[in-house]
Protein backbone atom coordinates (compact mmCIF):
# COMPACT_ATOMS: atom_id res chain seq x y z
CA UNK A 1 0.00 0.00 0.00
CA UNK A 2 2.80 2.11 -0.89
CA UNK A 3 5.27 3.89 -3.11
CA UNK A 4 8.77 3.02 -2.20
CA UNK A 5 10.98 5.61 -3.24
CA UNK A 6 14.42 4.16 -4.47
CA UNK A 7 15.59 7.42 -5.78
CA UNK A 8 13.78 10.66 -4.00
CA UNK A 9 14.21 13.53 -6.86
CA UNK A 10 15.75 16.65 -7.31
CA UNK A 11 11.99 18.43 -4.89
CA UNK A 12 9.66 15.92 -4.22
CA UNK A 13 7.06 17.54 -1.91
CA UNK A 14 3.57 15.97 -0.75
CA UNK A 15 1.22 18.69 -1.78
CA UNK A 16 -2.77 19.48 -1.33
CA UNK A 17 -4.43 22.65 -2.06
CA UNK A 18 -2.51 24.83 0.74
CA UNK A 19 -2.83 25.31 4.65
CA UNK A 20 -5.92 28.07 4.40
CA UNK A 21 -6.87 29.87 7.74
CA UNK A 22 -3.58 30.71 9.53
CA UNK A 23 -1.75 33.39 7.45
CA UNK A 24 -3.01 35.86 10.71
CA UNK A 25 -0.52 34.10 12.47
CA UNK A 26 2.33 33.99 9.79
CA UNK A 27 1.94 30.61 8.56
CA UNK A 28 2.14 30.60 4.67
CA UNK A 29 -0.12 28.38 2.57
CA UNK A 30 1.85 26.39 0.71
CA UNK A 31 -0.03 24.07 -1.77
CA UNK A 32 0.76 23.04 -5.51
CA UNK A 33 2.44 25.42 -7.40
CA UNK A 34 0.78 24.95 -10.18
CA UNK A 35 -2.77 24.29 -9.15
CA UNK A 36 -4.58 23.66 -12.30
CA UNK A 37 -2.20 20.67 -12.78
CA UNK A 38 -2.93 19.64 -9.54
CA UNK A 39 -6.73 19.71 -9.78
CA UNK A 40 -6.75 17.96 -13.04
CA UNK A 41 -4.35 15.21 -11.26
CA UNK A 42 -7.55 14.56 -8.91
CA UNK A 43 -9.76 15.30 -11.89
CA UNK A 44 -8.70 12.03 -13.70
CA UNK A 45 -9.18 9.61 -10.69
CA UNK A 46 -12.17 11.06 -9.30
CA UNK A 47 -10.57 11.82 -6.37
CA UNK A 48 -11.82 14.79 -4.02
CA UNK A 49 -10.23 17.78 -5.05
CA UNK A 50 -7.96 18.42 -1.84
CA UNK A 51 -6.11 14.86 -2.38
CA UNK A 52 -3.00 14.91 -1.08
CA UNK A 53 -0.60 14.39 -4.52
CA UNK A 54 3.17 14.71 -5.02
CA UNK A 55 4.58 17.88 -6.45
CA UNK A 56 7.91 16.77 -8.41
CA UNK A 57 9.94 19.24 -9.43
CA UNK A 58 13.05 18.72 -12.46
CA UNK A 59 12.44 14.76 -12.16
CA UNK A 60 14.93 12.37 -11.14
CA UNK A 61 12.70 10.51 -8.66
CA UNK A 62 12.13 6.71 -8.66
CA UNK A 63 9.05 5.14 -7.08
CA UNK A 64 8.46 1.15 -7.17
CA UNK A 65 4.92 0.04 -6.06
CA UNK A 66 4.35 -2.16 -3.50
CA UNK A 67 0.95 -2.68 -4.01
CA UNK A 68 -2.13 -1.96 -6.96
CA UNK A 69 -2.41 1.47 -7.73
CA UNK A 70 -4.44 3.78 -10.35
CA UNK A 71 -2.30 6.89 -10.92
CA UNK A 72 -2.69 10.26 -13.01
CA UNK A 73 -0.04 11.93 -14.17
CA UNK A 74 -0.33 15.69 -14.57
CA UNK A 75 1.72 19.19 -15.21
CA UNK A 76 4.73 18.98 -16.55
CA UNK A 77 6.41 16.13 -18.95
CA UNK A 78 9.06 15.22 -17.09
CA UNK A 79 10.23 12.06 -19.70
CA UNK A 80 7.93 9.80 -16.98
CA UNK A 81 8.15 6.03 -18.11
CA UNK A 82 6.68 2.47 -16.00
CA UNK A 83 8.88 -0.23 -15.97
CA UNK A 84 11.24 1.51 -19.04
CA UNK A 85 7.64 2.30 -21.02
CA UNK A 86 7.61 5.79 -21.61
CA UNK A 87 4.11 7.46 -20.59
CA UNK A 88 2.47 11.06 -21.01
CA UNK A 89 1.30 13.72 -18.91
CA UNK A 90 -2.38 14.22 -18.47
CA UNK A 91 -3.59 10.43 -18.12
CA UNK A 92 -4.28 7.97 -15.94
CA UNK A 93 -2.14 4.79 -15.75
CA UNK A 94 -2.66 1.00 -13.73
CA UNK A 95 0.27 0.21 -11.70
CA UNK A 96 0.40 -3.02 -10.34
CA UNK A 97 2.94 -4.25 -7.22
CA UNK A 98 6.57 -4.31 -8.51
CA UNK A 99 6.21 -2.09 -11.28
CA UNK A 100 8.83 0.75 -10.99
CA UNK A 101 7.75 4.59 -12.04
CA UNK A 102 10.23 6.74 -12.80
CA UNK A 103 10.81 10.63 -13.60
CA UNK A 104 13.63 11.98 -15.70
CA UNK A 105 13.98 15.03 -16.81
CA UNK A 106 11.95 18.17 -18.01
CA UNK A 107 10.83 17.77 -21.66
CA UNK A 108 8.11 20.19 -21.16
CA UNK A 109 7.27 22.57 -17.87
CA UNK A 110 8.77 22.29 -14.86
CA UNK A 111 6.59 20.65 -12.20
CA UNK A 112 4.79 17.29 -12.62
CA UNK A 113 2.08 15.75 -10.44
CA UNK A 114 1.61 12.08 -9.50
CA UNK A 115 -1.66 11.28 -7.82
CA UNK A 116 -2.99 8.19 -6.81
CA UNK A 117 -6.70 6.65 -6.29
CA UNK A 118 -7.85 8.26 -3.38
CA UNK A 119 -4.33 10.19 -3.06
CA UNK A 120 -1.50 9.70 -0.60
CA UNK A 121 -2.25 9.49 3.08
CA UNK A 122 -0.51 11.62 5.83
CA UNK A 123 -1.51 13.34 8.69
CA UNK A 124 -2.86 17.40 7.94
CA UNK A 125 -1.11 19.59 10.53
CA UNK A 126 -3.07 22.88 10.65
CA UNK A 127 -5.60 21.31 8.70
CA UNK A 128 -3.03 20.48 5.26
CA UNK A 129 -0.67 18.34 4.20
CA UNK A 130 0.74 20.72 2.57
CA UNK A 131 4.97 20.75 2.78
CA UNK A 132 6.89 23.85 3.72
CA UNK A 133 10.10 22.77 4.53
CA UNK A 134 11.00 25.78 5.85
CA UNK A 135 8.31 26.07 8.00
CA UNK A 136 8.55 22.60 9.22
CA UNK A 137 4.71 21.72 8.51
CA UNK A 138 3.60 19.39 6.61
CA UNK A 139 4.62 16.38 4.67
CA UNK A 140 4.18 12.83 5.10
CA UNK A 141 6.42 13.25 8.64
CA UNK A 142 4.33 16.25 9.40
CA UNK A 143 7.58 18.18 9.95
CA UNK A 144 8.03 19.46 6.50
CA UNK A 145 10.56 16.96 5.04
CA UNK A 146 10.42 16.54 1.75
CA UNK A 147 10.10 13.03 0.11
CA UNK A 148 13.96 11.11 0.86
CA UNK A 149 15.23 7.59 -0.36
CA UNK A 150 14.06 4.89 1.61
CA UNK A 151 10.80 6.50 2.37
CA UNK A 152 7.57 4.34 2.06
CA UNK A 153 4.73 6.67 0.81
CA UNK A 154 1.54 5.25 1.68
CA UNK A 155 -1.63 4.96 -0.04
CA UNK A 156 -5.04 2.57 -0.14
CA UNK A 157 -4.59 0.28 -2.85
CA UNK A 158 -7.06 -0.43 -5.38
CA UNK A 159 -7.09 -3.23 -8.40
CA UNK A 160 -10.10 -0.71 -10.13
CA UNK A 161 -8.27 1.32 -12.91
CA UNK A 162 -10.55 3.83 -14.98
CA UNK A 163 -8.25 4.71 -18.58
CA UNK A 164 -8.82 8.40 -18.73
CA UNK A 165 -7.08 10.95 -20.71
CA UNK A 166 -7.42 15.23 -21.12
CA UNK A 167 -9.12 16.01 -24.52
CA UNK A 168 -6.09 17.59 -25.92
CA UNK A 169 -7.84 21.51 -26.54
CA UNK A 170 -7.84 21.10 -22.27
CA UNK A 171 -3.95 20.59 -22.15
CA UNK A 172 -1.66 23.49 -21.23
CA UNK A 173 0.77 25.06 -23.27
CA UNK A 174 3.31 25.73 -20.84
CA UNK A 175 5.45 27.14 -23.99
CA UNK A 176 3.48 30.05 -23.35
CA UNK A 177 5.37 33.36 -22.66
CA UNK A 178 3.21 35.39 -21.65
CA UNK A 179 2.00 36.17 -17.89
CA UNK A 180 -1.71 38.00 -16.90
CA UNK A 181 -1.10 40.62 -14.79
CA UNK A 182 -3.90 42.59 -13.04
CA UNK A 183 -2.64 46.02 -11.44
CA UNK A 184 -2.78 47.12 -8.50
CA UNK A 185 -3.72 49.72 -5.71
CA UNK A 186 0.08 50.43 -5.70
CA UNK A 187 -0.03 50.46 -9.62
CA UNK A 188 -0.20 54.55 -9.35
CA UNK A 189 3.38 55.02 -7.55
CA UNK A 190 5.00 53.70 -10.67
CA UNK A 191 5.49 56.49 -13.52
CA UNK A 192 3.89 55.89 -16.93
CA UNK A 193 7.54 54.96 -18.06
CA UNK A 194 8.10 52.44 -16.05
CA UNK A 195 4.76 50.93 -16.21
CA UNK A 196 5.48 50.86 -20.02
CA UNK A 197 8.67 49.46 -18.89
CA UNK A 198 7.46 47.09 -17.28
CA UNK A 199 4.63 45.72 -19.64
CA UNK A 200 6.89 45.97 -22.84
CA UNK A 201 10.09 44.02 -21.64
CA UNK A 202 11.28 40.62 -21.74
CA UNK A 203 12.36 39.23 -18.18
CA UNK A 204 14.92 36.32 -17.49
CA UNK A 205 14.04 33.96 -14.65
CA UNK A 206 17.05 34.25 -12.82
CA UNK A 207 18.27 31.16 -10.49
CA UNK A 208 16.77 32.35 -7.35
CA UNK A 209 13.49 31.03 -7.95
CA UNK A 210 12.00 28.52 -5.37
CA UNK A 211 8.34 28.29 -4.14
CA UNK A 212 8.75 31.05 -2.18
CA UNK A 213 8.78 33.47 -4.96
CA UNK A 214 10.91 33.97 -8.59
CA UNK A 215 13.40 36.69 -8.65
CA UNK A 216 13.40 38.15 -12.67
CA UNK A 217 16.18 39.69 -14.37
CA UNK A 218 15.91 42.01 -16.94
CA UNK A 219 14.32 45.77 -17.51
CA UNK A 220 14.49 47.66 -14.02
CA UNK A 221 11.47 49.57 -12.88
CA UNK A 222 10.55 51.94 -9.71
CA UNK A 223 14.00 51.74 -8.34
CA UNK A 224 14.51 53.63 -5.04
CA UNK A 225 11.10 53.81 -4.48
CA UNK A 226 10.60 54.16 -0.94
CA UNK A 227 9.61 51.31 1.16
CA UNK A 228 5.69 50.84 2.38
CA UNK A 229 4.27 49.98 5.86
CA UNK A 230 4.00 45.83 5.75
CA UNK A 231 0.78 44.59 4.58
CA UNK A 232 -0.12 41.15 3.99
CA UNK A 233 1.11 39.89 0.44
CA UNK A 234 -1.71 38.02 -2.18
CA UNK A 235 -0.54 34.91 -4.10
CA UNK A 236 1.52 36.46 -7.21
CA UNK A 237 1.70 39.39 -6.12
CA UNK A 238 5.15 41.57 -7.87
CA UNK A 239 7.16 43.52 -5.61
CA UNK A 240 9.27 45.52 -6.56
CA UNK A 241 12.59 45.95 -4.29
CA UNK A 242 15.08 48.85 -4.57
CA UNK A 243 17.16 47.46 -7.26
CA UNK A 244 14.07 47.54 -9.57
CA UNK A 245 14.19 43.80 -10.44
CA UNK A 246 10.84 42.45 -9.89
CA UNK A 247 10.01 39.28 -7.33
CA UNK A 248 6.64 37.44 -8.02
CA UNK A 249 5.24 36.05 -4.94
CA UNK A 250 4.28 32.36 -4.63
CA UNK A 251 2.81 29.65 -2.58
CA UNK A 252 5.39 29.25 0.01
CA UNK A 253 5.46 33.41 0.13
CA UNK A 254 6.34 35.18 3.49
CA UNK A 255 2.66 36.27 4.53
CA UNK A 256 3.94 39.89 5.01
CA UNK A 257 5.79 42.39 3.26
CA UNK A 258 6.71 45.81 2.79
CA UNK A 259 8.01 46.48 -0.78
CA UNK A 260 5.61 47.80 -3.15
CA UNK A 261 3.83 45.89 -5.83
CA UNK A 262 3.43 46.98 -9.42
CA UNK A 263 0.43 44.50 -10.09
CA UNK A 264 -0.51 40.59 -8.95
CA UNK A 265 0.31 37.39 -11.38
CA UNK A 266 -3.43 36.39 -11.65
CA UNK A 267 -3.99 32.38 -10.02
CA UNK A 268 -4.49 30.71 -12.95
CA UNK A 269 -1.34 32.36 -14.84
CA UNK A 270 1.22 31.73 -11.60
CA UNK A 271 0.45 28.67 -12.66
CA UNK A 272 2.23 28.73 -15.95
CA UNK A 273 5.15 31.04 -14.25
CA UNK A 274 5.75 28.18 -12.17
CA UNK A 275 6.63 25.41 -14.90
CA UNK A 276 9.23 28.10 -16.31
CA UNK A 277 12.56 27.63 -15.47
CA UNK A 278 15.54 29.98 -14.88
CA UNK A 279 16.76 31.20 -17.69
CA UNK A 280 14.01 30.70 -19.29
CA UNK A 281 12.29 34.32 -20.91
CA UNK A 282 9.08 35.81 -20.01
CA UNK A 283 7.17 38.75 -20.73
CA UNK A 284 3.96 40.36 -18.46
CA UNK A 285 0.71 41.13 -20.18
CA UNK A 286 -2.02 43.03 -18.87
CA UNK A 287 -4.97 42.03 -17.35
CA UNK A 288 -8.32 43.11 -16.00
CA UNK A 289 -9.64 41.89 -13.24
CA UNK A 290 -12.88 40.59 -14.23
CA UNK A 291 -10.94 39.24 -17.28
CA UNK A 292 -9.40 37.54 -14.90
CA UNK A 293 -11.88 36.24 -12.80
CA UNK A 294 -13.97 34.99 -15.83
CA UNK A 295 -10.73 32.87 -16.73
CA UNK A 296 -10.78 31.28 -13.45
CA UNK A 297 -14.06 30.65 -13.51
CA UNK A 298 -14.28 28.66 -16.90
CA UNK A 299 -10.97 26.83 -15.96
CA UNK A 300 -12.28 24.96 -12.92
CA UNK A 301 -15.84 24.62 -14.24
CA UNK A 302 -14.04 23.00 -17.21
CA UNK A 303 -12.36 20.37 -14.80
CA UNK A 304 -15.50 20.49 -13.18
CA UNK A 305 -17.64 19.51 -15.72
CA UNK A 306 -14.98 17.23 -17.60
CA UNK A 307 -15.48 14.79 -14.26
CA UNK B 1 -24.41 55.83 5.98
CA UNK B 2 -21.57 53.53 6.18
CA UNK B 3 -18.82 55.41 5.00
CA UNK B 4 -19.90 58.42 7.78
CA UNK B 5 -19.77 56.01 10.08
CA UNK B 6 -16.21 54.96 9.27
CA UNK B 7 -15.30 58.03 8.62
CA UNK B 8 -16.63 59.23 12.12
CA UNK B 9 -14.03 57.00 13.97
CA UNK B 10 -11.28 56.98 11.45
CA UNK B 11 -9.00 60.02 9.64
CA UNK B 12 -9.98 58.67 6.29
CA UNK B 13 -12.48 56.61 5.33
CA UNK B 14 -11.13 52.86 4.48
CA UNK B 15 -10.43 51.79 1.43
CA UNK B 16 -11.31 48.59 -0.13
CA UNK B 17 -9.48 47.51 -3.34
CA UNK B 18 -8.66 44.68 -5.00
CA UNK B 19 -5.64 43.25 -5.45
CA UNK B 20 -5.96 40.29 -7.52
CA UNK B 21 -9.00 37.60 -8.12
CA UNK B 22 -9.04 36.25 -5.03
CA UNK B 23 -7.83 39.20 -2.81
CA UNK B 24 -8.72 42.28 -1.56
CA UNK B 25 -6.93 44.59 0.68
CA UNK B 26 -8.78 47.14 3.27
CA UNK B 27 -6.47 50.23 3.90
CA UNK B 28 -7.60 52.18 7.07
CA UNK B 29 -4.87 54.90 6.98
CA UNK B 30 -1.02 55.70 5.83
CA UNK B 31 -0.15 56.18 9.41
CA UNK B 32 0.29 53.78 11.88
CA UNK B 33 -1.31 54.47 15.68
CA UNK B 34 -2.90 51.92 18.45
CA UNK B 35 -6.50 53.15 17.34
CA UNK B 36 -6.03 52.10 13.58
CA UNK B 37 -4.93 49.26 14.96
CA UNK B 38 -8.01 49.21 17.37
CA UNK B 39 -10.47 49.19 14.25
CA UNK B 40 -8.05 46.63 12.27
CA UNK B 41 -8.84 44.36 15.28
CA UNK B 42 -12.42 44.64 15.61
CA UNK B 43 -13.07 44.27 11.51
CA UNK B 44 -10.55 40.79 11.70
CA UNK B 45 -13.01 39.60 14.40
CA UNK B 46 -15.86 40.69 12.54
CA UNK B 47 -14.57 39.26 9.33
CA UNK B 48 -14.09 35.86 11.27
CA UNK B 49 -17.85 35.36 10.88
CA UNK B 50 -18.37 35.79 7.30
CA UNK B 51 -18.10 32.32 5.10
CA UNK B 52 -16.32 32.43 2.35
CA UNK B 53 -13.43 33.77 3.66
CA UNK B 54 -9.78 32.19 3.47
CA UNK B 55 -7.42 34.39 5.27
CA UNK B 56 -6.99 37.45 6.68
CA UNK B 57 -3.51 38.78 7.57
CA UNK B 58 -3.99 42.00 9.68
CA UNK B 59 -1.25 44.60 9.89
CA UNK B 60 0.04 48.05 10.81
CA UNK B 61 -2.77 49.97 8.51
CA UNK B 62 -4.03 47.05 6.41
CA UNK B 63 -5.90 43.87 6.22
CA UNK B 64 -5.66 41.56 3.76
CA UNK B 65 -8.71 39.51 2.92
CA UNK B 66 -8.23 36.18 0.68
CA UNK B 67 -11.47 34.97 -0.10
CA UNK B 68 -12.66 32.13 -1.85
CA UNK B 69 -13.88 32.55 -5.62
CA UNK B 70 -16.41 29.84 -5.48
CA UNK B 71 -18.31 32.03 -2.86
CA UNK B 72 -17.82 35.37 -3.81
CA UNK B 73 -16.71 37.17 -7.04
CA UNK B 74 -15.33 40.46 -7.11
CA UNK B 75 -18.41 42.17 -6.67
CA UNK B 76 -19.39 40.53 -4.02
CA UNK B 77 -16.89 40.17 -2.25
CA UNK B 78 -16.85 44.65 -2.00
CA UNK B 79 -20.39 44.23 -1.17
CA UNK B 80 -20.00 41.69 1.81
CA UNK B 81 -17.39 44.07 3.25
CA UNK B 82 -19.13 46.92 3.11
CA UNK B 83 -21.68 44.95 4.74
CA UNK B 84 -19.54 44.05 7.53
CA UNK B 85 -17.83 47.45 8.16
CA UNK B 86 -21.55 49.25 8.04
CA UNK B 87 -22.72 46.84 10.85
CA UNK B 88 -19.63 47.45 13.16
CA UNK B 89 -20.05 49.55 16.16
CA UNK B 90 -16.95 51.82 15.62
CA UNK B 91 -17.53 53.54 19.70
CA UNK B 92 -16.18 49.94 21.28
CA UNK B 93 -12.69 50.16 18.78
CA UNK B 94 -11.33 51.98 21.56
CA UNK B 95 -12.39 49.97 25.01
CA UNK B 96 -11.37 46.39 23.02
CA UNK B 97 -10.45 43.71 25.50
CA UNK B 98 -6.94 42.64 24.69
CA UNK B 99 -4.96 39.50 25.78
CA UNK B 100 -2.00 40.69 27.65
CA UNK B 101 0.98 38.40 27.41
CA UNK B 102 3.87 38.39 29.72
CA UNK B 103 7.09 37.03 28.53
CA UNK B 104 9.82 36.37 31.21
CA UNK B 105 13.23 37.10 29.79
CA UNK B 106 16.54 36.17 31.34
CA UNK B 107 18.97 39.52 30.02
CA UNK B 108 22.76 38.24 29.82
CA UNK B 109 25.55 38.40 28.53
CA UNK B 110 25.62 34.45 27.43
CA UNK B 111 21.79 34.83 25.12
CA UNK B 112 22.01 38.40 25.04
CA UNK B 113 25.09 39.53 22.56
CA UNK B 114 24.09 42.71 21.66
CA UNK B 115 22.95 44.16 25.43
CA UNK B 116 26.45 45.80 25.49
CA UNK B 117 26.56 47.33 22.26
CA UNK B 118 23.02 48.17 22.32
CA UNK B 119 23.59 50.05 26.32
CA UNK B 120 27.28 52.15 24.29
CA UNK B 121 25.00 53.09 21.19
CA UNK B 122 21.97 54.63 23.26
CA UNK B 123 24.64 55.99 26.11
CA UNK B 124 22.90 53.58 28.84
CA UNK B 125 24.09 50.96 31.66
CA UNK B 126 23.01 47.47 30.61
CA UNK B 127 20.56 48.05 33.72
CA UNK B 128 18.66 50.95 32.41
CA UNK B 129 18.27 49.33 29.16
CA UNK B 130 16.75 46.06 30.65
CA UNK B 131 14.88 48.34 32.87
CA UNK B 132 13.61 50.62 29.62
CA UNK B 133 12.88 47.48 27.44
CA UNK B 134 10.84 45.80 30.30
CA UNK B 135 8.78 48.27 31.68
CA UNK B 136 7.02 49.50 28.64
CA UNK B 137 3.73 47.98 27.61
CA UNK B 138 4.07 46.92 23.73
CA UNK B 139 1.48 46.28 21.20
CA UNK B 140 1.79 43.60 18.52
CA UNK B 141 1.04 45.43 15.48
CA UNK B 142 1.54 42.16 12.80
CA UNK B 143 2.69 38.78 12.45
CA UNK B 144 4.98 37.66 10.38
CA UNK B 145 8.44 36.88 8.99
CA UNK B 146 8.41 33.54 10.38
CA UNK B 147 5.07 31.34 12.18
CA UNK B 148 4.21 33.40 15.15
CA UNK B 149 6.96 36.09 15.39
CA UNK B 150 4.86 38.96 16.51
CA UNK B 151 6.36 43.07 15.52
CA UNK B 152 5.83 44.37 18.95
CA UNK B 153 5.81 48.47 19.12
CA UNK B 154 6.97 51.04 20.09
CA UNK B 155 9.97 51.07 22.11
CA UNK B 156 10.91 53.92 24.34
CA UNK B 157 13.21 56.62 22.14
CA UNK B 158 16.13 55.96 24.10
CA UNK B 159 16.72 52.32 22.95
CA UNK B 160 15.97 53.08 18.81
CA UNK B 161 19.30 51.56 17.60
CA UNK B 162 19.34 50.04 13.95
CA UNK B 163 19.29 46.35 12.70
CA UNK B 164 23.21 45.29 12.56
CA UNK B 165 24.81 46.19 9.39
CA UNK B 166 25.70 42.02 9.04
CA UNK B 167 22.81 39.82 9.80
CA UNK B 168 23.02 36.87 12.36
CA UNK B 169 22.49 33.36 10.24
CA UNK B 170 20.71 31.75 13.04
CA UNK B 171 19.38 33.54 15.66
CA UNK B 172 18.79 31.54 18.41
CA UNK B 173 15.37 29.90 19.16
CA UNK B 174 13.49 32.70 22.05
CA UNK B 175 15.89 35.42 21.28
CA UNK B 176 14.76 38.67 22.80
CA UNK B 177 15.34 41.52 20.24
CA UNK B 178 14.96 45.36 19.17
CA UNK B 179 15.55 47.20 15.78
CA UNK B 180 14.62 50.71 14.99
CA UNK B 181 10.96 51.11 16.94
CA UNK B 182 10.64 47.47 17.28
CA UNK B 183 10.95 44.65 19.55
CA UNK B 184 10.19 40.73 19.00
CA UNK B 185 10.87 37.55 19.96
CA UNK B 186 12.24 34.89 17.77
CA UNK B 187 9.82 31.46 17.48
CA UNK B 188 11.89 29.27 16.09
CA UNK B 189 15.93 29.61 14.15
CA UNK B 190 16.48 31.59 11.04
CA UNK B 191 18.99 34.53 10.34
CA UNK B 192 18.27 37.68 11.52
CA UNK B 193 19.55 41.24 11.60
CA UNK B 194 17.95 42.54 15.01
CA UNK B 195 19.96 43.71 18.15
CA UNK B 196 19.65 40.72 20.79
CA UNK B 197 18.84 41.44 24.13
CA UNK B 198 18.00 38.28 25.99
CA UNK B 199 16.16 34.81 25.74
CA UNK B 200 12.92 33.27 26.99
CA UNK B 201 12.42 29.82 28.07
CA UNK B 202 8.64 29.90 26.95
CA UNK B 203 7.80 28.38 23.75
CA UNK B 204 6.16 31.25 21.61
CA UNK B 205 4.48 28.35 19.16
CA UNK B 206 2.60 25.34 19.50
CA UNK B 207 0.93 23.86 17.09
CA UNK B 208 -0.48 21.12 18.92
CA UNK B 209 -2.12 23.47 21.40
CA UNK B 210 -5.46 25.06 20.73
CA UNK B 211 -4.23 28.48 21.33
CA UNK B 212 -0.90 27.81 18.73
CA UNK B 213 0.46 30.94 18.72
CA UNK B 214 1.45 32.78 22.09
CA UNK B 215 0.56 36.41 20.85
CA UNK B 216 -1.74 37.01 18.22
CA UNK B 217 -2.14 40.92 16.13
CA UNK B 218 -3.96 43.37 18.55
CA UNK B 219 -2.47 41.46 22.34
CA UNK B 220 -0.69 43.79 24.60
CA UNK B 221 2.46 42.15 25.14
CA UNK B 222 5.23 42.79 28.34
CA UNK B 223 8.87 41.45 29.34
CA UNK B 224 9.39 40.21 32.99
CA UNK B 225 12.95 40.00 33.61
CA UNK B 226 14.18 36.45 35.31
CA UNK B 227 17.05 35.58 36.62
CA UNK B 228 19.69 32.66 35.57
CA UNK B 229 18.36 30.54 37.37
CA UNK B 230 15.03 30.53 37.22
CA UNK B 231 15.56 30.71 33.53
CA UNK B 232 17.56 27.67 32.99
CA UNK B 233 14.63 26.18 36.01
CA UNK B 234 12.04 27.02 33.26
CA UNK B 235 13.82 25.20 30.83
CA UNK B 236 15.78 27.63 29.08
CA UNK B 237 19.31 27.05 27.43
CA UNK B 238 22.46 29.34 27.13
CA UNK B 239 23.59 27.59 24.25
CA UNK B 240 23.94 29.17 20.78
CA UNK B 241 26.09 31.88 20.35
Amino acid sequence: MAFKVLKPGMLTLLQDLGRHGYQHLGVTSGGPMDEVAFRWGNALLDNPDNAPQLEITFGMLSLEATQPTSIAIAGADLGATINGEAVMPWQTYEVKAGDVLNFQQPKFGLRAYLAVKGGFLATPVLGSVATVTRESLGGFDGKGSKVQKGDLLPFHATSNHTPRHLPRLAIPNYEQAEIDVVTGYQYARFSGLDRARFFNSDYTLSQNCDRMGYRLEGQAVGQDQPGIISEGIAYGAIQIPSDGNPIVLLRDRQTIGGYPKIGCVTSISGGFLSQKKPGDKIGFRFMTIDQAERERHLTLARIHQWR
Amino acid sequence: MKDNQASAATATPIEISLVSDQACLLQFSNVISDAVADQISLVTTALRELEGIIDLIPSYTTLLVVFDTSCFDRFAIQKALQGVLASIDWSSAGNRVSQEVVIPVYYGPEVGPDLEDVAKHCQLDTDEVIRLHSTTTYRAYAIGFTPGFAFLGNTPEALHVPRKTTPRLKVPIGSVAIAERQTAVYPSVTPGGWQILGRTPIALVNWASDSLALINAGDSVRFEPMTKEEFLAQGGNLDGF
